[in-house]
């Protein structure tokens, strides 16, 4: 069906609706634009997002959100991330109280470890728990929407050890947030040197070779994170490196880890560049040569890590995947081109690549397409902003995003999720989709059901924090009201062809909001 | 969507009940099954090394100091194949297959691409078009196309949430959930929700397609495992004496060989399975490696058993992305490598046999000094198995595997018995 159609026929339900003024094309045109920032900038409208950001004006939205730091966070979404102790621990704190040395006091004892990873598990979940309250209540929703990005392009991955659950949240916080939308150097440095990446991908056990003691061989190269680093968080599979380049950039990192005795005793910095693990012989790395002999080692890392964010190739390969998230599953070559060219001459400021893209022909022209389908994250954020719930209990997101294939911090593979059409678009997800709307929109969904409480503290030596209470309930009730199928078609902005309205029309009222949020329209964004 | 899609779907749904065509149910399973092709894949890049294990040659040992799999016969030795190789210790539960020679392994199988790339690397298996990044469809797809048409039936299906590229492309392809959820009725399936989102989808594009199928697909799905499920799984636990009902792999497996007796229509299948990437702690007769493997064979014995007698009619295949390094890296493990071993299992196999061209591990046989080189390309083991076993005609092969070798090359063209 030809846009002109959907277009006019929403224009005629506009009309009935009574939101028509003066002059409806151009009300239509405005809120139609509106609506189209809500979605990629952000998850979508909340209840009354819509009529806000026609009062502001789409390029005063957009200026808004490029400056999240003038944003405040309403008091309440505030109270309740504070009410996550786990969430505020350094990744040192998290590593002594939760990680791998209350393991080792655990011992052998089954209950003790058991209680353990009981306790990893309450970190990552409060972790989780902190992302969806953001991405659902923030409304600094493009720093979200970039957190996001950004976690899945430096991916790492919750279930890779009591390491991975105790610093998924940490690294995030440390990592990415702070340079989400600030330099691309600052946030290649960051996830490089966070103990999150460096364990997920390998890089703290690397070492040159050498002898120990008794004279045998220990250590030696681990290659993982020299790759992907190149392969998926800068240059791209076809950014012109070799295997030559790969085995040279392991040599140049060796050294970068982090010191478990160390971090346990709080006595040095997470980040620990180790001399004695450090090559310092000379390396040959994307043509440039490396006087190993001649730098204290850890400047070897830097530099390569300058050469790689400043690489043309970088800036292509970092600007199509933007491309491809704001705009196209198959974005328009001009545009990756206009953004690499921005990225390479503000020296990979991400804010003002992102303003060129926001302010693109290309962007505005996509306006009217609904041309990208939304990932089962997006699906389920926008779901529940949609429908105005406030969510106490995050469990159903969580399983229904285990269920859809996109696991929150769930992804092994350090290429991250994608975020195409056909990656997501097949027959059980659009029936489980479904299921998922009828849940919410019928209000079953348990989002208000009280929450298992925090593990009981172990004897001794477990942190204070583990002891507190959970937070009091907000909400006498386990299940929230179903939303009212008008406030939502409002909150929308009444986005349905002739034949999603006709078959809201046809469903009894109790149905209605559960089949608009499983409307066609409302899987495309 | 242009004008011609658009009628043809108005039509068709005015016609039917649910899409395309309607739904013919399987019926009790008394039809005679076709030929059928199921793929596991492991991502990842599984150490084919310490899978198919080389015991014969020294270097293998050499290089491998902590990692090695120790000969046959020692405690945690391999299991000894035909003198030269001998299998992992974990994967015992498929040796009776190969002592009943319905096991086969393809030994320095993989691409003729050398990208060490995880992501290039299974892009390229799965569009069968290795170097070629603009293949928009999975070669299993364009096999499913080929195949005679069965209009209406469950033809192909994949486990897990989300469909893989290997089955991109037009032809309808089902996914089913893991686990235990794959049975369970839900809200979709009662009449007053889907008459709803029957008529909202009722055309729509590719949404559209992708609802009528996974409408169809629940239908067969429910009434296969719905009722049967809970039925299967009793008598599955009374044969195992009281052991653990199957999970992860194993759940699936079971499952798949339901849905494929009770699916004669059923022709081409897909399950994958994660956690091969052992760059640290790779572990040898017992650790990472062995914890991976052992699920894997346990449930290809189960899936092998269920299907009884029709498994003279399924080739199962069993493939990575690529091997990984001959040599253990500084933290017991692996990086990413080149060649690796590629297993066939079922009835046609003419089992009981390494296949391909042994490379040898010599630093002048080493692809790149560092990695087992690849002798036989995956696409002539795949290919072979699509023209003998499916009986998909050259024109079609040529389609489905576009510019690769000949499929008659070397000892491959005798790994199938018909």
């Amino acid at each position: 069906m030809s846009r002109n159609v959907l277009g006019a026929i929403t224009l005629t339900l506009l009309a009935f609706s009574g939101l028509s003024a003066a002059d409806p094309a151009a009300d239509q045109k405005a809120q139609q634009n509106a609506l189209y920032v809500l979605d990629r900038l952000g998850y979508g409208p909340r209840p009354g997002d819509l009529d806000r950001v026609l009062a502001m004006g789409v390029d005063g939205y957009i200026d808004q959100q490029l400056a999240p730091e003038k944003i405040t966070e309403p008091p309440e979404l505030q109270r309740r991330l504070d009410a996550l102790e786990t969430t505020r621990l350094s990744a040192a704190d998290l590593f002594r109280d939760y990680g791998p040395p209350a393991r080792k006091a655990a011992g052998a004892d089954e209950d003790a470890r058991k209680k353990v990873q009981q306790a990893a598990n309450h970190v990552a979940e409060q972790a989780q728990q902190a992302r969806l309250l953001r991405a659902i209540y923030s409304p600094a929703q493009l720093q979200e929407v970039m957190t996001d990005f950004w976690f899945n392009h430096f991916n790492v991955f919750r279930d890779k050890g009591i390491e991975g659950h105790i610093w998924v949240g940490a690294y995030e916080r440390d990592a990415i947030r702070p340079y989400a939308l600030g330099h691309f150097r600052d946030l290649l440095g960051a996830t490089a040197k966070h103990p999150a990446m460096l364990y997920y991908l390998d890089n703290w056990q690397s070492s040159m070779p050498r002898q120990d003691r008794f004279g045998d061989i220990k250590g030696g190269l681990n290659e993982n994170y020299a790759r992907e680093v190149m392969e998926l968080h800068t240059l791209g599979v076809d950014g012109g490196y070799t295997q030559k380049d790969v085995t040279e950039l392991a040599r140049i990192l060796t050294g970068w880890t982090y010191l478990p005795r160390e971090l346990e005793a709080g006595s040095q910095p997470e980040f620990f560049f180790d001399p004695r693990r450090h090559d310092f012989g000379d390396k040959h790395f994307l043509g440039k040569n490396f006087d190993g002999a001649g730098s204290d080692g850890e400047e070897e890392g830097e530099h390569a890590l300058d050469l790689l964010a400043r690489s043309p190739a970088t800036a292509k390969h970092i600007s199509y995947q933007l491309a491809q998230y704001f705009v196209a599953d198959q974005p328009p070559p001009e545009l990756v081109q206009k953004l690499a060219k921005r990225f390479h001459d503000s020296n990979g400021d991400i804010r003002e690549v992102l303003r060129t893209l926001f302010h693109s022909s290309e962007f505005r022209d996509a306006a009217a397409s609904g041309g990208k389908f939304k990932t089962p994250y997006r699906y389920v954020i926008s779901a529940v902003r949609a429908s105005g719930i406030d969510v106490i209990n995050f469990k159903p997101l969580l399983g229904a995003l285990n269920q859809l294939g996109m696991p929150l911090y769930g992804c092994q593979t350090p290429d991250g999720y994608k975020n195409t059409q056909s990656a997501w678009l097949n027959p059980d997800a659009m029936v489980y989709r479904l299921n998922f709307a009828n849940a919410l929109g019928n209000g079953n969904l348990p989002l208000y059901h009280e929450p298992p409480p925090a593990p009981v503290a172990m004897a001794g030596d477990m942190p204070v924090s583990m002891s507190m209470a959970p937070p009091p309930m907000t909400a006498a009730q386990y299940k929230p009201s179903p939303p009212d199928p008008m406030v939502l078609q409002a909150t929308l902005g009444n986005p349905f062809s002739l034949q999603t309205s006709e078959a809201l029309a046809a469903a009894p009222p109790r149905l209605r909001a559960g089949m608009m949020l499983g409307s066609p329209e409302f899987m495309r964004y | 969507m242009d004008r011609r899609t658009l009628l043809k779907n108005m039509a068709m749904t005015s016609l039917l009940p649910f899409g395309r065509a309607g739904w013919a149910f399987a019926g009790d399973g008394t039809a005679p099954a076709g030929k059928r092709m199921i793929v596991v894949m492991l991502r990842g890049a599984v150490d084919g090394l310490n899978v198919v294990v080389p015991y014969a040659n020294d270097e293998y040992y050499s290089m491998r100091s902590s990692i090695a799999i120790a000969r046959p016969g020692v405690e945690g030795g391999a299991l000894d194949l035909d003198g030269r190789f001998g299998m992992h210790p974990a994967l015992a539960p498929i040796l009776p297959l190969w002592q009943s020679r319905k096991l086969a392994f393809v030994h320095a199988c993989g691409s003729p691409d050398p990208t060490r790339s995880h992501f290039d690397a299974q892009d390229y298996m799965e569009s069968g078009t290795p170097g070629v990044k603009s293949t928009g469809t999975g070669w299993m797809n364009r096999a499913l196309g080929t195949l005679p048409q069965r209009p209406g039936a469950l033809e192909a299906v994949s486990f897990g949430p989300v469909l893989p590229r290997i089955f991109s492309g037009p032809d309808a392809v089902a996914n089913v959930p893991l686990g235990r959820e794959a049975g369970r009725a839900t809200a979709m399936d009662k009449s007053e929700i889907n008459e709803g989102f029957d008529r909202m989808y009722a055309d729509n594009g590719a949404l559209g397609d992708a609802y009528r199928e996974g409408r169809k697909s629940r239908q067969q799905i429910l009434s296969d495992l719905g009722d049967g499920d809970a039925r299967d799984m009793k008598e599955m636990k009374e044969a195992d004496n009281g052991a653990p009902s199957p999970k992860g792999f194993a759940l699936d497996a079971a499952q798949l060989a339901t849905l494929l007796q009770r699916t004669p229509e059923l022709q081409l299948a897909f399950m994958q399975l994660g956690g091969w990437d052992t760059h640290v702690n790779q572990g040898g007769s017992k650790g990472q490696l062995a914890n991976h493997l052992q699920p894997l064979a346990e449930g290809l014995a189960l899936l092998t058993s269920q299907l009884g007698p029709q498994l003279d009619d399924t080739v199962i295949v069993v493939m990575s992305e690529f091997g990984r390094t001959a040599r253990e890296n500084g933290n017991k493990g692996t990086d990413h490598g080149h060649g690796n071993v590629m297993w066939v299992l079922g009835g046609p196999v003419a089992g009981g046999k390494v296949y391909g061209d042994w490379p040898g591990l010599s630093s002048s046989a080493l692809h790149e000094g560092r990695d087992l080189a690849v002798t036989t390309d995956f696409r002539a083991v795949l290919a072979r198995v699509c023209e003998q076993h499916l009986r998909l005609p050259d024109k079609h092969l040529a389609t489905v595997f576009p510019g690769a070798p000949a499929t008659g090359s070397g000892n491959v063209k005798r790994l199938l018995t018909t």
